[in-house]
């Protein structure tokens, strides 16, 4: 089974350079899609494949070099999950784009470029090495800057060159960041520098110094509150399907996993990273909606929206990180920091299927109608069945409308966030009630969506719309049908092989990272970096 | 502050003027130089992080293995750690292609605005 893990990255890094190639060959837009599609296929199978053993810990140490020379590549309980997120997307998102890319020039640079950044997403999330990290975060964000640009108007480029910059910094902050880290561990393996910190000193002030950089860093590929002016821009600019995947997934794959692994896994579960990802998380969910209400273009609204819903999931990921760190070995306080964590992931998987499906209509709309501006557009409900379906499912499972899997994330969250105001501190219920609050403005802002889009007599724009082809139809019926089914998650039979591997990683805090993986590393050979531990104080400030 | 410090205050020093430049010139190319700038800042953090004074004086060699595998550990006792200068060269690899794709975007740029003034390219805001 551990052979499998390497084709995750190996299989769309291959098509990422082959699709070029192929682009010369043919001009064809749907026969250059058949390649990319099938391998989103194999990635689904693959991810399904993982998941039908979910508690295993795969690791696959690259050539076949142990511990100190290899770099091993980990697939736990939270991999998983996410890489299963990244797959279904992907697939669906690369389906869309047979149609809606039709208008685009080059397709063979646009599936290369797609490949390249499902390549780096996925280095990111089975990568066990915290400088592979760090190359996969950069393949995935340079080929989405190159996305973002796509179509090469000043709007495009502007909004390229603005996320360029912004996550060029956050890049330059995450490598100082792993410089710290390397300097006071002598490791990059993280499973061997969560054991450092573990059995040397704790958590020293070079590591809080790195831990800043490092929220700094990742909380800007994430668009977290302070950190987030480039993602209205970029996210809106790029053509519909990227709009998907770079809301969907990426923000999340390169973002909000890599923080959680960092500050459960790696520094511990401590109370100072929680804090500040709850109070991180909370801002965004506020002020992410807050800026929403007053946007009058359609994808605009939802980029914001976005910064919103990652908003709940940092903070209810931040207030398990809390309660684990108080819990001390008290019973309740335990059960109701896994419920966050529970919350938090449910409502990624959520997040992921409802803005991804958002930003498909939103692109089917654009296409029908040539505008995405609200005022323009009414009426379109009558012309475009489909995706007017699509839109109201996505617009309630958003909204936190109760058959859909968004109300059970909604409601997991804020009963735990109130649980744990009960039992750890009473400023939980803080964030608890501004995410009801939230809850009610993002029912507000996407109420106004349905009427203005759907309801009333078709504009101008929308009087000659036709529905979007086929293809780009099912994509959008398939994702309004996992919207529902999501709800399934809240049955023990299904949440148990999903989403609480994930949950038990997470919350098994530093243990179950050292054990695992660094199983079976051959501890004989030593290297610079080992022999180097303790060697350098001389710089540690 | 020791004297061994004051390396790793002047990379930081290259840091914040990169980060300045990003934050407060109104030329793209500027800002781009600021953006390497950062980026040698942070590959130079790395290369002294990867210095070893041995504590005595002596200056620490190439980490370059001469006479076979059994002076292995010779070399480790006494060169610098060779690990983050593979980082390095990794770490450049990318800053090229992130330069590549900035100048690149900045010739666009300037073909749409005929400028390369950031503060007229303002068109999406709200």
């Amino acid at each position: 089974m551990d052979h499998v893990v390497p084709l995750l990255v190996a299989i769309p890094l291959a098509g990422g350079f082959l699709m070029p190639v192929l682009g010369r060959l043919t001009k064809s837009h749907r026969a250059l899609a058949v390649l990319p599609i099938a391998m989103a296929c194999g990635l689904t199978l693959i991810a399904v494949a993982l998941l039908t053993r979910p508690d295993e810990t795969v690791v696959y140490w690259m050539g076949g070099w142990k511990f100190p020379i290899g770099i091993s590549l980990v697939a736990d309980g939270l991999s998983k999950l996410v890489v299963l997120v990244i797959a279904v997307i992907s697939l669906l998102t690369l389906l869309f784009s047979l149609e809606y890319m039709t208008h685009y020039t080059s397709p063979g640079l646009y599936y290369g470029l797609f490949l390249l950044m499902v390549a780096g997403m996925m280095g990111v999330v089975v990568s066990g090495d915290l400088f592979n990290i760090f190359v996969f975060l950069e393949i995935a964000s340079i080929a989405s800057y190159a996305l973002v640009a796509y179509g090469t108007e000043s709007d495009e480029l502007e909004a390229s060159l603005k996320y360029l910059v912004l996550s060029a910094i956050a890049s330059t902050f995450i490598l100082i960041g792993i410089a710290f880290v390397y300097n006071v561990t002598g490791h990059l393996n993280w499973a061997k520098i969560a054991e450092v910190i573990q059995t040397g000193g704790g958590l020293t002030m070079p590591l809080y110094v790195a831990a800043a950089f490092f929220l700094t860093g990742f909380g800007l590929k994430a668009a977290m509150v302070p950190f987030h002016a480039w993602l209205p821009d970029a996210h809106p600019s790029a053509p519909a399907p990227i709009s998907a995947m770079l809301s969907g997934v990426l923000i999340k794959a390169c973002g909000v996993y890599v923080l959680c692994r960092l500050t459960f896994s790696v520094l511990g579960s401590h109370q100072t990273f929680g804090t500040v990802l709850v109070v991180l998380g909370t801002l965004s969910m506020v002020l992410g909606a807050l800026m929403a209400i007053g946007q009058a273009d359609l994808k605009r609204l939802l980029a914001y929206s976005s910064i919103s819903q990652v908003g709940y999931v940092v903070a209810a990921v931040g207030a398990g990180l809390v309660g684990l760190a108080l819990a001390n070995g008290s019973k309740p306080l335990e059960v109701a920091s896994h419920l966050a964590v529970f919350g938090g992931l449910f409502h990624l998987m959520n997040h992921a299927v409802f803005k991804s499906l958002l930003f498909l209509c939103s692109g089917s709309i654009e296409q029908a109608t040539g505008t995405r501006l609200m005022d323009d557009l009414s009426g379109l409900g009558k012309r475009m069945p489909v995706t007017g379906w699509a839109l109201r499912v996505g617009a309630l499972a958003i909204s936190g409308v109760p058959p859909f899997g968004g109300f059970w994330s909604k409601l997991i969250i804020i009963l735990a966030l109130t649980q744990l105001a009960a039992l750890a501190h009473w400023a939980f219920y803080i964030p608890a009630a501004l995410a009801v609050v939230t809850a009610v403005i993002t029912l507000v802002y996407y109420a106004k969506v349905q009427r203005s889009v759907l309801g009333g007599e078709p504009s101008d724009a929308a009087e000659g719309a036709r529905e979007v082809p086929a293809a780009m139809c099912l994509a959008s019926i398939v994702l309004a049908v996992l919207c529902l089914a999501n709800a399934l998650v809240v049955l023990p039979s299904v949440r148990s092989r999903l989403v609480d591997p994930a949950v038990r990683v997470l919350s098994a805090g530093v243990g179950s990272t050292v054990e695992s993986a660094t199983a079976s590393a051959d501890r004989e050979v030593r290297t610079p970096a080992a022999a180097q531990v303790g060697a350098n104080e001389g710089m540690t400030p | 502050m020791t004297l061994a410090m004051v390396p790793f205050m002047l990379a930081f020093l290259i840091l914040v003027i990169g980060l300045y430049a990003i934050v407060a010139k109104r030329n793209l190319i500027k800002v781009i130089v600021g953006l390497l700038m950062m980026d040698y800042a942070a590959n130079l953090f790395l290369v002294l992080v990867g210095y070893r004074s041995q504590g005595h004086g002596e200056a620490p060699v190439a980490p370059i293995l001469v006479g076979g595998v059994e002076k292995v550990t010779d070399m480790v006792a006494k060169s610098v750690d060779p690990l983050p200068q593979a980082l390095i060269l990794t770490s450049i690899v990318i800053g090229l292609s992130v330069t590549a794709l900035v100048v690149a975007l900045a010739i666009r740029l300037y073909e749409k605005y005929g400028t390369f003034d950031t503060e007229l390219m303002r068109n999406l805001k709200g």
